[in-house]
């Protein structure tokens, strides 16, 4: 049998590795996968992993579908890091969007106010809003955030719904769950003529350059990194843990708000019930693949964008349900943690012995 | 009221499902957070079994062993490869939603006959407010049946002990020559098989049919009853059913004449689980977490 044995230090190589062999198995797994439903797995792997490079609109698609997922992967990279859980990250992006709505929709045309920076920036406060309720909770009374940012995940979506199928709705949407649409200064504008790739992708970009320096290089990215990694050294530097919960919360709640509001703004263009808040799930997974580093996120966003866009392509052309691409996320995450532990562990074939 | 209070114990029976194998498994020291993942493919598989056997009893054994199977990944990764337990639990509950909506995806909106009765109707007749108690299917008695030998099994029975032992410190365990690691197995797989019940309850009673993410957050509402609960089984069993009750208003508020959008009273259950949260937090009366719930461990030797 295999076993684990500890190694001295961890291994700088696996560190590295580990994405990349999780990536390789989840691509086995997922050959087995497809030939289990009858697909050829050489064909259904080429439409989920090769057809989104396939045309130039198809990877600005990649683009547009990575944007959420790197902001809010970068976000929650720093939140996991500081061993602060928050998994409503698709709450708080669905707040994101409702903030962002308020002000595409009742903001006049004619006022100074009628700028992107304003829905985006109302977004992103809505978001800090919906995560500092569990940040609030744990800090004051000791509420585990898992469950009261899940919790609240449902309830925005709720929210979100009676707010498009009542006061909301456009009155001439011929009965369909949906706002007007926005004004035209409410969307970002486009990077490339013909797609639907917007300046968000720049935001993106920032986001995750900007944390990664700063959990690198700030006093407040060693406090975060202590309070996650070894918070009885955390106490007696002094480091305040209530500190860190708000600020990782604030933050991941104020990407994923940022992140909904522009997808409401900029890429679906008015509410819906549905405005991909799903993303804040996948945003976990993305935060893993960059190993819970901000930077590492942003390549772990495009990974599952590639992915995601691969699996609507696999849907029209091979007839494959929807759901494929989450067994393949799950799967992926499975092999990611498993390959984690070879970081930390050496696996040694041994002989069985009775115990 | 007789109505509603039947409807409080159907609604209840999936939630103690969940509640009490995630309470077995944390009282030994193991935090999944996979618990709706697990009840989304128990229901799915004991739907697809049902309805092509046509018994609902082997469909709740499909389901049950399909929770088991799931609880046996997650233990492959939380206690073979001592990965963090919250991203196990987290990937546990992704794949089980993907998995249950692929293997479902052609059974969506198939009608299943719903389970019987346990007990013959005239029983329920012959006695006032028999429905209450003899209306309902084998299931639910299962239900109630567990949280009783479970609360027996970890106040007095010796094997209960050891769970306990497990759970609260695992190094000492370990030096008295416990077997921690299986204890911790067998406890999540256990957890497993009642996750799996729930969801089966969902699909085969509480209304029999297949429908994706179907659980609607009922497996981390169980999560949040165990902590209320302050994993105790007797005070999780109330919990269960309060909850059920306040998941009921939905569909009975608007008849009592409590007017209000119909998504506040959906979204209910979960603010009431924030609200429980809060208020019972912090109480010494509470109940206290394993000492070592979620703590990897790794024997020396």
């Amino acid at each position: 049998m295999i076993r684990l044995e500890p190694r001295a230090a961890p291994s700088k190589l696996m560190a590295t590795l580990s994405p990349l062999i999780a990536i390789l198995l989840t691509l086995i797994a997922g050959a087995l996968l497809f030939a289990a439903l009858g697909q050829n797995p050489w064909r259904a792997l080429r439409v989920y992993f090769l057809s989104p490079f396939d045309d130039a609109y198809m990877r600005a698609e990649v683009l547009v579908k990575a944007v959420p997922l790197a902001l809010m992967g970068a976000g929650l990279a720093v939140c996991f890091r500081a061993n602060v859980w928050n998994i409503g990250a698709a709450g708080q992006f669905t707040l994101g969007a409702i903030g962002a709505g308020a002000a595409a929709l009742f903001i006049p045309a004619e006022s100074p106010f009628a700028m992107l920076a304003v829905p985006l920036i109302a977004g992103a406060l809505c978001g800090m809003a919906w995560a500092a309720v569990p940040a609030a909770l744990r800090t004051r009374l000791g509420v585990n955030e898992i469950l009261v940012s899940l919790m609240l995940t449902y309830v925005a979506a709720l929210l979100l719904d009676w707010l498009v199928r009542g006061p909301w709705r456009n009155p001439r949407g011929f009965g369909f769950p949906q706002t007007n649409a926005f004004p035209d200064w409410a969307h970002a504008p486009i990077l490339v003529e013909g797609t639907r790739l917007h300046v968000g992708a720049f935001l993106a970009v920032a986001a995750a350059l900007g944390l990664g320096l700063m959990m690198s290089r700030t006093l407040r990215g060693l406090r975060l990194r202590v309070t996650g990694g070894a918070p009885r050294a955390a106490r007696f530097a002094g480091f305040s843990a209530a500190g860190d919960v708000w600020f990782a919360l604030l933050l991941s709640g104020g990407l994923a708000g940022l992140a909904g509001a522009l997808e409401a703004t900029s890429t679906v263009g008015r509410l819906q019930p549905e405005i991909g808040a799903q993303a804040g799930f996948t945003a976990i997974i993305v935060a893993f693949l960059g190993r819970l580093n901000p930077i590492g996120a942003l390549l772990g966003a495009l990974v599952l964008a590639v992915s995601a866009i691969g699996g609507e392509n696999a849907q029209i052309l091979l007839n494959l349900p929807k759901n494929v691409a989450g067994v393949f996320q799950g799967m992926l995450l499975f092999f990611l943690l498993a390959c984690d532990a070879l970081i930390n562990y050496r696996p040694r074939l041994v002989a069985r012995r009775r115990a | 009221m007789e109505a509603f209070f039947a409807a409080m114990i159907v609604a209840a029976t999936p939630l103690l499902f969940a509640a009490l194998g995630e309470l077995v498994a944390e009282r030994s020291g193991v935090l999944n957070l996979g618990v709706e993942g697990m009840m989304l493919v128990g229901a799915v598989c004991a739907f697809i079994v049902a309805l092509s056997t046509g018994s609902t009893a082997l469909g709740a054994f499909a389901g049950a062993a399909a929770g088991v199977a799931m609880a046996g990944l997650f233990a492959l990764l939380a206690l073979g490869f001592s990965a963090n337990q919250a991203a196990a639990g987290l990937a546990l509950t992704i794949f089980g939603g993907g998995l249950s909506g692929l293997l479902g995806a052609s059974y969506v909106g198939v009608p299943l006959p719903k389970a019987q009765p346990l007990f013959p109707a005239s029983w329920a007749e012959a006695i006032p407010y028999g429905k209450a108690i003899f209306g309902y299917d084998a299931m639910v008695y299962l239900a109630w049946a567990s949280a009783a030998a479970i609360w027996w099994f970890l106040a007095r029975a010796r094997s209960g002990l050891k769970l306990r032992a497990a759970g609260d410190n695992a190094e000492s365990g370990h030096a008295l020559g416990l077997p921690v690691l299986r204890i911790r197995l067998l406890a999540v797989l256990f957890g497993g098989a009642m996750a799996g019940l729930g969801g089966a309850y969902l699909s085969l009673a509480y209304t029999p049919m297949w429908g994706e993410g179907m659980t609607a957050g009922r497996g981390w509402i169980a999560l949040a009853l165990v902590v209320f609960a302050g994993w105790r089984v007797g005070w999780a069993a109330a919990g269960a059913v309060l909850f059920a009750a306040v998941t009921q208003l939905q569909f009975y508020a608007q008849g009592w004449g409590w007017r209000a959008p119909s998504q506040f009273w959906a979204a209910a259950p979960y603010l009431a689980t924030i609200l429980a949260l809060a208020l019972l937090a912090g109480r010494r009366t509470a109940g206290s977490a394993p000492a070592a719930l979620g703590r990897i461990f790794r024997p020396s030797s």
